[in-house]
């Protein structure tokens, strides 16, 4: 995949597909997601249901430069192993 | 049987997207592209869609895509099928790419109907996903012909007085060889239903619920949940119909052979914001037996019984 700093050389009119075309999408989050690594059972239904694809499948880590904080794997964990904390102000 | 952790693990839907918290769409893209996989040509028609991919030079869907007119999903996908099939014929594919039409209830309920029949006419090969947030989220949530009644909107300040199309049984008029509903509150279901799709040949129409967190007014982390719920209560209708064959699927199968007691119209409108005046009002409970009668004709329609009037 092509990387946002990569020189894309000359003018087309073709956009290129990145991660974080709206920038770091995690500075618009108020609740941030915490996983609690013991509850998890890898169930991945925070994976499936994450609609910013921010939850790998492989391990269920949370990519916090791009998650939004939209608290549906909070909501969704049959475990209760993901809760929402709140930001530090920055 | 397919479960969650045998779907593909790649994304083509990448993070970092303009769309809003919990956003339906987004999720929805990222389970048909898990479907569809790499080959395939996607046609956005204007929606939400065409916004959330980002802006130029960057996009967040890591596929061949082209943006349209409101009006022209199907006919801008039957320029693109007979494109691909000129190619086709020159070797250019190893595999033909399959062509997915992305549009909104906007863009197929009201402005696209005629592009989207049209196609299905002509039999154009190809996937046509409607999704569905029932108004017109993109421009600040306008009424559309997919509102359901009672459903407040910024058009229709006080409730919307009609009842909303049943644009599937539209489409199943067409004698088009496939035609579901689908849940995002069911990844599964609506994954293997975009598999099926895929395999057959000729049009093929996949409507999907969106549960809207701006337009419909609740919380984001409700998203899953108000989409179980519309499922639970029967405003939303799980099926797939086949060479002239309905077959319920999920929840609407266990709920209509009584293996599952379906919930009330209630328990789905008054999580959302959008139904918070016209319960409050005095037309409040004819507005909930009204959309509780919608719910039983609808069922009693897909177990073919046809209304007198007819």
């Amino acid at each position: 995949m092509i990387e946002k700093d990569d020189d894309i050389g000359y003018i087309n009119s073709i956009s290129l597909p990145i991660k974080g075309c709206a920038g770091d999408t995690g500075e618009w989050r108020i609740f941030k997601p915490v996983k609690d690594a013991e509850k998890c059972n890898e169930c991945l239904l925070c994976w499936i249901y994450c609609p910013e694809a921010t939850i790998s499948k492989e391990g269920v880590e949370i990519d916090y430069q791009y998650c939004k904080g939209c608290g549906i794997c909070a909501v969704e964990c049959p475990t209760g192993a993901i809760t929402m904390v709140k930001e530090e102000k920055r | 049987m397919v479960t969650v952790r045998k779907l593909p693990e790649e994304e083509l839907f990448l993070p970092g997207s303009v769309a809003c918290q919990g956003c339906p769409s987004s999720l929805g893209l990222r389970i048909a592209f898990k479907a569809l996989g790499k080959n395939t040509v996607l046609i956005v028609v204007a929606s939400c869609t065409s916004v959330l991919q980002g802006s130029y030079p960057y996009s967040a869907i890591n596929l061949p895509l082209y943006n349209v007119a409101f009006a022209t999903g199907g006919a801008s996908a039957s320029g693109v099928v007979a494109g691909i099939r000129a190619l086709a014929k020159r070797g250019v594919f190893e595999e033909e790419p399959t062509v997915l039409v992305w549009a909104g209830d906007g863009g197929t309920y009201d402005i696209g109907i005629q592009s989207l029949s049209g196609a299905a006419e002509r039999e154009t090969d190809f996937i046509y996903v409607c999704l569905n947030n029932e108004m017109y989220s993109n421009t600040g949530t306008q009424r559309s012909g997919a509102t359901p009644l009672g459903a407040w909107t910024t058009t229709t300040p006080g409730g919307k007085a009609q009842h909303r199309k049943d644009i599937a049984q539209i489409m199943i008029a067409h004698k088009i060889p496939y035609v579901a509903t689908a849940s995002l509150a069911y990844p599964v279901d609506f994954y293997q239903k975009m598999l099926k799709a895929n395999s057959i040949r000729g049009t093929k129409y996949i409507e999907l619920l969106a549960p809207c967190p701006p337009g419909w007014k609740f919380a984001a982390d409700q998203m899953i949940e108000v989409s179980r719920k519309a499922v639970e209560s029967g405003m939303w209708l799980l099926y797939e119909h086949e060479q002239g064959d309905t077959r319920l699927t999920g929840v609407t199968r266990r709920i209509i052979e009584g293996k599952v007691k379906k919930r009330p119209v209630k328990d789905y409108i008054e999580i959302q914001g959008r139904f918070s005046n016209i319960l409050a009002s005095r037309e409040g409970q004819e507005a909930e037996e009204m959309l509780e009668s919608e719910v039983s004709e609808s069922i009693k329609r897909l177990q073919g019984w046809v209304p007198e009037y007819i």
